[in-house]
């Protein structure tokens, strides 16, 4: 794995604590130490970084983290929580101009996505609020910028406003929301040349869109995959215009997103949403708590953790780990985990989330919404105590049973069956990753400590 | 000669206006980083814990990737206690010497494309999406037709919004053909087709663009490995150079996409981008240690003549150049 999210950090560190049975400052000091490196190899700009373990360091001193039983564990439980909480909660609401139509303006950096992001933002109005948006092609200088933006107009069948690239960028703005009026459209959403944030000339040019237009929102269109560079960016934009919220692009591929906390905390502005794909349905909500999870580099295992601290007690948690280690993880168990899955969301989600998952056969069809779940739970119902334990036992007849006894078809039972085969499997992988002896392992499992 | 006075002399003495506009485009960079190296080192009279963790936030904050910084600064602690260095002034040079050090390991890296003497050259662009590859195709296709070669230009990015109409743009501005098919085409098929028309043409070089694609798309990767099959296929000994458009705006994440896209294209070399703004694109340092993949070009604005050679030592040194120029001032005296 690339880098270590703060459970495998933590690792070393929880290992020193354990059979201590106490843990002293010096200890908190320690994993604060990985909790730093974890933000920064996640992202996090290092001043934010600075700040925040800080406080995480405070928390954590001050009893909570020393007085668990847990510390590894607690103290994930600290910094995620702080980290959330920086991160703002989810406010993925539009503007509505009193007297329509709303303006839109999409600003950022070159290549951020902000002419895709304008195209999805237009669907999701049309389709989600009901909206006649009318998308204003402003970049005159980005070659083809014109075209590409009349491209997706197209596909999504939505008008497009463009005076081609020889008129200014103001005047492409001004007549377009007169466009709009005279359409009776009640969104404009004006598509901006990417620039640089101390190009003084273009940043001009903005304010002096921004100040015909007064936009009802100034959306910062920022790739997930910013470095530190991110506040500078974030702060000099929205110093310039008072952006109102934040669209991270590019989230679907596997960077941690630490850009997303930088930016929040210089500029205390919401992330509105996320891009999750180039097509122009991945526009996705902003998950604060989610985000959260992924810059600390564990997905949503992170809240399989918690899940796991509060439905599973300790004693069953090792068991659950022994098992595991001794591959005797029964069809019992499994459904049990799929239990606590099913409240994390899709499972084919999570398992996204696991480094090298997407290559592994079979698992890429892994699919579990409440309903499957319904249907596993009553197909693993019908088997015998010594089929859940030995599934290799059943066979066609057996299968016919259950899927009888279940009111699923025996393909159903087959891809359970499957599945489960396939999980077992990535879990012994785990398994030997975290023995191989490398003083981290490489991935944690909910029930492992 | 001590290996900085070397260095500068270097620097000094290219008088081309490749190297003015090299360090026109690093000024930015080089301001912020040495302004804030030169507070440092005017702050510290000594060097000890606290010098090395403000030298180690200054080079995370350059991206410079959070391993490669950790080691840096663990060798320079043995290096200063090694030469009994006491004074900050005296470490600059050091500091330096291992950053270019890292960068080009035992011996120096050679940036030159491998352009072939005899017949066809083909370069692959690869990269996420967003980071500069159409457009560094355009001004690569200006450099090489200015060098007298015969250039041809393949639109093999068939799925984003107004690709095609970019490269074509790009094209005409670098007065170069470009070979296309409709959008929606298997890129693969465009490929062969560019790879027909260059031999048949009896171009020099044949630049092909490629949509952009995350890393972790396996899809998307497969389909890139097919593109590079079919010129492999198609030219022996093609694709002569694959160039990852790296933007140097971006994290820790351009080692993942260096690594992921290595596998896959074998990429022999880097282009990064956008490096005429406030991002320092330090994360090349940590792909060259890692994955021994080379810079080649920078890019340093969006017009047709801005893309330039990558010098490791210019690199490195347009990060120190005032240090280097001006003597610290010791703040701490009244
Ligand atoms: N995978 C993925 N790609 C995206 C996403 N958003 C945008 N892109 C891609 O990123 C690239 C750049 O997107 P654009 O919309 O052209 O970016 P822009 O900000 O308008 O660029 P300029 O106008 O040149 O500044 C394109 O290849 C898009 O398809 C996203 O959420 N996920
Ligand atoms: N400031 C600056 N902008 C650049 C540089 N290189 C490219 N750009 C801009 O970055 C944006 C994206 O560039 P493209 O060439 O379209 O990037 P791409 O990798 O081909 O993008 P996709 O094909 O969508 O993946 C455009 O607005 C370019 O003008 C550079 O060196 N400096
Ligand atoms: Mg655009
Ligand atoms: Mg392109």
């Amino acid at each position: 794995m690339a880098f270590e999210g703060l459970a495998d950090r933590l690792q070393g560190s929880i290992q020193k604590i354990r059979g201590k049975g106490k843990v002293n400052e010096s200890d908190v000091k320690e994993m604060m130490r990985e909790v730093r490196l974890a933000l920064l190899e996640a992202d996090v700009n290092f001043k934010v970084v600075k700040n925040f373990v800080k406080r995480v360091s405070e928390r954590a001193v001050g009893q909570e983290v020393m007085k668990s039983l847990t510390p590894g564990q607690q103290i994930i439980k600290v910094v995620k929580e702080e980290l959330t909480e920086l991160m703002g909660g989810e406010q993925s609401q539009i503007a509505v101009s009193k007297r329509p139509p709303t303006v839109i303006m999409m600003v950022g950096l070159q290549g951020a996505g902000k002419t895709t992001t304008t195209g999805k933002l237009a669907n999701l109005l049309r389709k989600k609020h009901n909206r006649k948006p009318l998308l204003v092609a402003a970049d005159i200088y980005r070659p083809a910028a014109i075209k590409q933006l009349e491209t997706l107009g197209n596909q999504l069948d939505l008008p497009v406003f463009s005076m081609g690239d020889q008129v200014s960028p103001i005047d492409i703005a001004r007549q377009g929301i007169e466009k709009a009026k005279e359409d009776h459209l009640d969104y404009v959403l004006i598509d901006t040349a990417g620039r640089l944030h101390v190009d003084e000339t273009l940043m001009d040019e903005l304010k002096q869109i921004k100040e015909l237009s007064s936009p009802d929102e100034i959306f910062l269109v920022v790739d997930a995959m910013t470095g530190q560079d991110a506040v500078n960016v974030a702060q000099n934009f929205d110093e310039a215009l008072g952006v109102t919220g934040v669209v991270l692009t590019k989230l679907d591929g596997d960077t941690r997103g630490g850009a997303a906390l930088s930016i929040r905390a210089v500029t205390e502005k919401p992330i509105k949403f996320v891009g999750m794909g180039e097509k122009m349905d991945a526009l996705e909500a902003f998950h604060p708590e989610r985000m959260a999870s992924r810059i600390l580099g564990m997905g949503d295992m992170l809240s399989l953790i918690e899940k796991a601290q509060t439905n599973i007690d300790e004693e069953k948690a090792k068991e659950m780990e022994k098992k595991l280690r001794t591959a005797t993880f029964t069809l019992d168990d499994f459904l049990e985990q799929l239990g606590q899955v099913k409240q994390m969301g899709p499972l084919d989600e999570l398992i996204k989330m696991i480094p090298g998952a997407n290559k592994m056969k079979g698992l890429d069809n892994l699919q579990v919404d409440g309903k499957q779940l319904g249907h596993v739970e009553a197909i693993i119902q019908s088997m015998t105590n010594a089929e859940k334990e030995q599934p290799e036992i059943i066979n066609a007849s057996r299968r016919k049973r259950i899927a009888r006894g279940s009111g699923r078809t025996i393909q159903e039972v087959n891809r359970l069956l499957k599945q489960f085969e396939e999980m077992k499997k990535m879990m012994k992988q785990m398994t030997n990753m975290q023995q191989k002896g490398k003083k981290r392992g490489g991935f944690n499992f909910p029930f492992m400590k | 000669m001590s290996f900085f006075k070397k260095l500068k002399e270097k620097f000094t003495h290219s008088q081309d206006t490749m190297t003015e506009k090299f360090r026109d485009g690093l000024t930015k960079t080089r301001d912020s980083f040495t302004s804030k190296m030169n507070d440092l080192v005017a702050r510290y009279r000594t060097v000890d814990e606290e010098f090395f963790e403000e030298l180690e936030e200054l080079l995370i904050q350059a991206d410079v990737g959070v391993d490669t910084v950790m080691e840096l600064v663990d060798e320079l602690k043995m290096e200063v206690k090694r030469q009994n260095i006491k004074d900050t002034k005296d470490i600059r040079g050091v500091i330096s010497e291992k950053l270019v050090d890292i960068y080009q390991g035992e011996h120096e890296v050679d940036p030159s494309l491998a352009i072939q003497q005899e017949g066809l050259t083909v370069i692959l662009f690869v990269g996420v999406n967003g980071v500069g590859k159409t457009t560094t195709i355009g001004k690569l296709a200006h450099q090489l037709k200015n060098d007298g070669k015969k250039v041809l230009l393949a639109a093999g990015d068939t799925f984003r919004a107004g690709a095609i109409e970019q490269l074509e743009v790009w094209g005409s501005r670098a007065g170069v053909d470009v070979i296309k098919q409709g959008e929606g085409s298997d890129p693969a098929a465009v490929m062969f087709d560019a790879v027909q028309a260059a031999k048949a043409r009896q171009v020099d070089v044949l630049i092909c663009d490629t949509a952009g694609r995350l890393q972790n798309k396996v899809n998307l990767m497969k389909e890139l490995e097919k593109v590079k099959r079919v010129i492999e296929r198609e030219v022996p000994g093609a694709p002569h150079e694959v160039l990852l458009a790296l933007d140097a705006t971006t994290g820790q994440n351009a080692l993942t996409q260096a690594r992921m896209f290595k596998e896959v294209t074998n990429v022999s070399g880097i282009v990064l981008t956008k490096l005429d703004g406030t991002a320092k694109g330090g994360i090349v340092l940590a792909i060259k240690r890692e994955l021994d993949i080379p810079v080649k070009f920078v890019g340093l604005g969006e017009k047709m003549d801005d893309l330039q050679p990558f010098d490791a030592e210019k690199y490195v040194y347009g990060l120190f150049a005032d240090l280097v120029d001006e003597e610290p001032v010791d703040m701490r005296e009244e």
